[in-house]
């Protein structure tokens, strides 16, 4: 195990995110099977005020969640001059089995988080928290989610072993391992990608737009908006990251977030989270426009977050493109990347 | 939108005031928070800066370093290991190294003695292939700035150039004399022709540099031997199949890669930095349930207050935001009122509250000034450690404080 | 105008200590009226009074403002309804010490994140009418008791409430002061606002300008039918 004082700190992020998020279900337990709107009984005025506490609760965790992703590839980073062969975040994650699994994860629980405050404001905004049940369950459908990740993420650390010399042979695991860490990221081809990339965004935004003028095909948009989400990913991975490093061999999709190409990353990665949360959000929203107490106000949330969405992607396209016009690399797309 | 932003502008101004109010139990919450920030960041800053300065003096140590290890212990070197390395293609270039120890018992220190390679003087080290004595990288400093400056010393049979950190500890300069006890009980006396430069403390303090023909007389090492050599390999990617080269046709010889030295001394300054924040996480986790303490601890005045403030119309959320303000203002001051001073008391004062404990049990101990180093992930890691467990400790009594009934105000009826 | 139907409100339920407030209230507020509720003291008024001003809610029974239920409303749209609905005046002044006057008054507005040159003259303007305004900018702690109670009634007229509520308000005021106070409310019921208030203080309840008197003794109404 490596005592960095960075992974110390990851560790202690993931662990108090847990520990609140285990907390809030056990209250949340409790409110699903007390809660009673109609009475004026003290229990419920306990549950009432309990909502607070969990709600404040699972927006920390959210903001921590998002803070801890973006150490974790900071951590990934400075932990790279420890292994023979890697080259950035993308080799040290390759370390043991449970760095991209960690990753992976992480990012789903935040989209999780996410969608749980997108369905706790529009609960808060009905006379009689109409959601409320369905809330609570969402969270006990979320926690375990945010437990696995703690614990692959402990195991991933944990696992790690520096390669540092040792007593008889300095070079001889070095000489051995002369392939070293796979730090080349699988990608798809480059040009193909592209048209791949462009044509679902023109679909997605398009879609949104329909949705936010006619007011149906919400499940239709939210759907698109995650898979452009995927997609714009692995577009990062195969042509946009080509660009913004301006070399043809470089799809490192962590890089990006560092300081040498100005902290780009954070931006995309942060448009990029936040378009596919208010667009899942839309579908988690729509079952509900029937119900009494948020019809004033819940078709006008919902096609916001479609607008929300569909600005943030546009943003990202807008962004991308700019990267890849005014960057100094020219791919030849003769060549098969 | 301009709602709810004026709205935070109003919070924030009580928010102010409320904390104003309070200065006697605020100032103590706020001195110990700083403190804690101080110690973990004077503990990071000095951790990674005393890293990199490792890393940049590496940077330019010769690609492979080879000695010869006889049943697990480093043995001096036969000079014909210099052909068999020099035919391995690949190789550039092979210079032989002579250094060593001396105990001094008068003052119980031990000395590095060393042989300056072959053009060992100042401004011809650009050309020399050796790499011990160059300095490159960091903008700013001069190219062809040799590791240790001579100051204009020459190093002749019968003298020696020593670095400062033995200068002061035996309070001899240029000119002086200083005893040595040979391998064969002679005494022989060396006079200092000079003194190494202060800017490369960090490593010269403990030096002495001596000719190649004193060396082996005060120590018995016959011309045939040598103590290790240094290869130089232009290619990056043939490094490791060189070593591995050397390995084969001397078995007996141990190659070890600079990238490798490069990671170890990183995983070691990694585990130092990384214990003593483990130690220090118990002076966190007293200053966390302190906080808790002061949050849950409102004292009658401020329930009344909280009391009013949900009779007038405030909300239990308003109640939650205004407190979250005052933490975040608390965090923010502390933070960086902790990271200024700890930046200054690393940089500006060589760590003044360590020195004792880093200094340890070393006689020689060099006067270094470390160049300041900080970054983004130290900042980051900090904040993990210090700002995030107080925020969350903070969390549930907050929660119990805005959930005050509103007419608590009204059934407060006297004195 | 508000309106309370069997309304229960206990205490502690299910402990040893558990303690009945209210016992079946049936109450009808009349709209621009002045009323007062009388009763000794743990007779239960104040809890009375904080489920008609909306602070609290009551065990059982039912509660209509205007006619719509608010009995189960979550604690934030009860607020929210109580904000711009009532304005309370507390048997102490209750003002934040270590702020000034003008800060003290505008608070109640602080949720809403109204502009602030807009607060602050509809500030200046109500503590001028009461006379106070040359005090704006002291801290409360320099006020006498008489400006403390103004003070607090500009503060509770911030928001411009429909239904003034006041509980035992002449309790710590001298005569002048409390005849000062009853002319304040002669001129509440005159702009058409509803005045609710508790007391025991017979200038309050047999004053001219109240319309109606409701006696309340361990938790129920005497006599008074809703």
């Amino acid at each position: 195990m490596i005592l960095h004082p960075t992974v110390i700190a990851n560790l202690l992020a993931v662990y108090i995110s847990s520990g609140m998020v285990l907390y809030a279900v056990y209250y949340g337990a409790q409110i699903l099977k007390y809660w009673d709107i109609q009475s004026g009984h003290e229990l419920q005025l306990v549950l009432e005020r309990k909502t607070y506490l969990i709600s404040t609760l699972l927006a920390y965790v959210f903001g921590l969640q998002l803070l801890s992703l973006f150490l974790f590839i900071f951590t990934a980073d400075s932990l790279t001059p420890l292994f023979v062969g890697a080259m950035c975040a993308a080799g040290t994650l390759n370390v043991d089995a449970f760095g991209y699994p960690t990753l992976v994860l992480k990012i789903f629980s935040f989209i999780l988080a996410g969608l749980w405050l997108v369905l706790n404001y529009a609960d808060n905004q009905g006379y009689d928290y109409p959601l409320i049940k369905k809330k609570y369950l969402l969270l006990a459908f979320v926690a375990p989610f945010i437990i696995l990740e703690t614990i692959l993420e402990s195991a991933y650390f944990l696992n790690m072993e520096a390669d540092v010399i040792t007593s008889c042979c300095g070079s001889l695991f070095s000489s051995e391992r002369v392939t070293g860490i796979g730090s080349e990221i699988a990608s798809m081809p480059a040009l193909p990608m592209m048209w791949i990339f462009y044509g679902a965004m023109i679909c997605t935004l398009a879609s949104g737009i329909f949705f936010y003028l006619k007011n149906t095909g919400g499940y239709l948009y939210a759907a698109l908006s995650l898979l452009m989400f995927i997609i714009s990913l692995v577009s990062i991975v195969s042509f946009i990251s080509l660009y913004i490093y301006e070399l043809p061999t470089h799809h490192c999709p962590f890089c990006i977030i560092m300081e040498e190409y100005d902290y780009l990353g954070y931006l995309l990665y942060i448009l990029l989270f936040g378009a596919v949360v208010s667009g899942i959000g839309v579908a988690a929203l729509s079952p509900f426009r029937q119900v009494e107490s948020l019809q004033f106000m819940l078709s006008g949330f919902i096609r916001k977050l479609a607008l929300a969405s569909v600005i943030l992607y546009a943003a990202f396209a807008a962004i991308v493109t700019y990267e890849i016009v005014t960057s100094s690399l020219v791919i030849a797309y003769e060549v098969v990347y | 939108m301009r709602h709810w932003i004026e709205k935070q502008r109003y919070i924030i101004d009580f928010t102010i005031s409320s904390l104003l109010r309070r200065k006697v139990k605020n100032f103590g919450l706020l001195a110990l928070y700083t403190l804690i920030v101080f110690i973990l960041a004077s503990t990071m800053f000095f951790t990674y800066s005393i890293k990199k300065e490792a890393s940049l003096i590496l940077k330019d140590a010769p690609e492979i370093v080879v000695q010869k290890i006889v049943a697990g212990r480093h043995d001096l070197l036969p000079v014909s290991y210099l052909d068999t390395i020099k035919n391995i293609r690949g190789v550039a270039a092979v210079e032989s190294r002579l250094w060593g120890y001396y105990y001094d018992s008068l003052v119980g220190a031990n000395y590095t003695l060393l042989v300056p390679p072959a053009n060992g003087n100042s401004a011809d080290n650009a050309q020399s292939p050796a790499k011990t004595t160059v300095v490159e990288g960091e903008p700013g400093i001069d190219k062809s700035k040799p590791l240790f400056e001579l100051n204009g010393a020459v190093l002749e049979p019968g003298t020696l150039i020593i670095g400062n950190g033995i200068a002061r500890l035996r309070d001899i300069g240029k000119g002086d004399y200083m005893p040595f006890l040979t391998f064969d009980g002679n005494v022989v006396n060396f006079r200092i022709a000079g003194t190494l430069s202060s800017q490369s403390e960090l490593v010269s303090a403990d030096l002495m540099l001596i000719t190649g023909e004193d060396f082996r007389k005060l120590f018995g090492i016959d011309n045939s031997y040598v103590t290790d050599l240094t290869v130089v390999v232009n290619n990056p990617s043939e490094i490791a199949t060189v070593a591995s080269k050397i390995k084969k046709r001397l078995p007996q010889a141990r190659p070890i890669i600079r990238d490798e030295i490069l990671r170890t001394y990183d995983s070691i300054f990694n585990w130092r930095g990384g214990m003593m924040i483990v130690i220090f996480s118990a002076a966190v986790l007293a200053f966390v349930i302190f906080a808790w303490d002061k949050a849950s601890g409102l004292s009658a005045g401020e329930r009344r207050e909280i009391g009013i403030l949900k009779a007038v119309g405030w909300e239990t959320s308003d109640v939650i935001q205004m407190k979250f303000w005052e933490g975040a203002m608390i965090s923010l001051t502390a933070f960086f009122t902790g990271v200024i001073l700890a930046y200054v008391h690393v940089f500006f004062t060589g760590s003044l509250v360590f020195e004792p404990a880093l200094k340890g049990w070393s006689s020689l101990y060099p006067n270094f000034e470390l160049t300041p180093f900080v970054n983004l992930e130290q900042l980051t890691t900090l904040f993990f450690l210090t700002v995030v467990p107080y925020t969350v400790a903070t969390i549930v009594p907050i929660w119990r404080a805005a959930t005050i009934d509103p007419d608590s105000a009204m059934r407060f009826t006297g004195d | 105008m508000i309106e309370l139907v069997k309304v229960k409100k206990v205490f502690n339920a299910g402990n040893p200590s558990e303690f009945s407030a209210l016992n079946s209230v049936n109450l009808f507020i009349e709209e621009n009226q002045v009323t007062v509720l009388k009763g000794p003291s743990g007779s239960g008024k104040t809890t009375l009074l904080s489920i008609v001003g909306c602070m609290s809610r009551p065990s059982a029974g039912r509660v209509k403002l205007q006619g719509r239920e608010i009995t189960s409303l979550p604690e934030r749209f009860l607020t929210d309804i109580r904000r711009k609905t009532f304005g309370f005046i507390f048997q102490q002044p209750n003002l934040i010490k270590g702020i000034t006057v003008l800060d003290n008054v505008m608070l109640p507005a602080y949720p809403l994140g109204e502009k602030r040159s807009h607060l602050r003259d509809k500030a200046m303007r109500g503590l001028a009418e009461l006379n106070i305004g040359n005090k704006a900018a002291s801290k409360v702690e320099w006020l006498s008791g008489g400006e403390a109670q103004r003070a607090s009634i500009v503060r509770a007229l911030i928001n411009d409430p429909r239904i003034i509520i006041a509980d035992e308000p002449t309790a710590h005021l001298d005569t002048k002061l409390s005849y000062r106070f009853m002319e304040i409310i002669e001129k509440f019921k005159a702009e058409g606002k509803t005045v609710i208030i508790t007391s025991h203080d017979p200038l309050v309840y047999e004053s001219s300008m109240v319309d109606r008197v409701v006696n309340l003794r361990d938790g129920q109404i005497e006599g008074e039918p809703a």
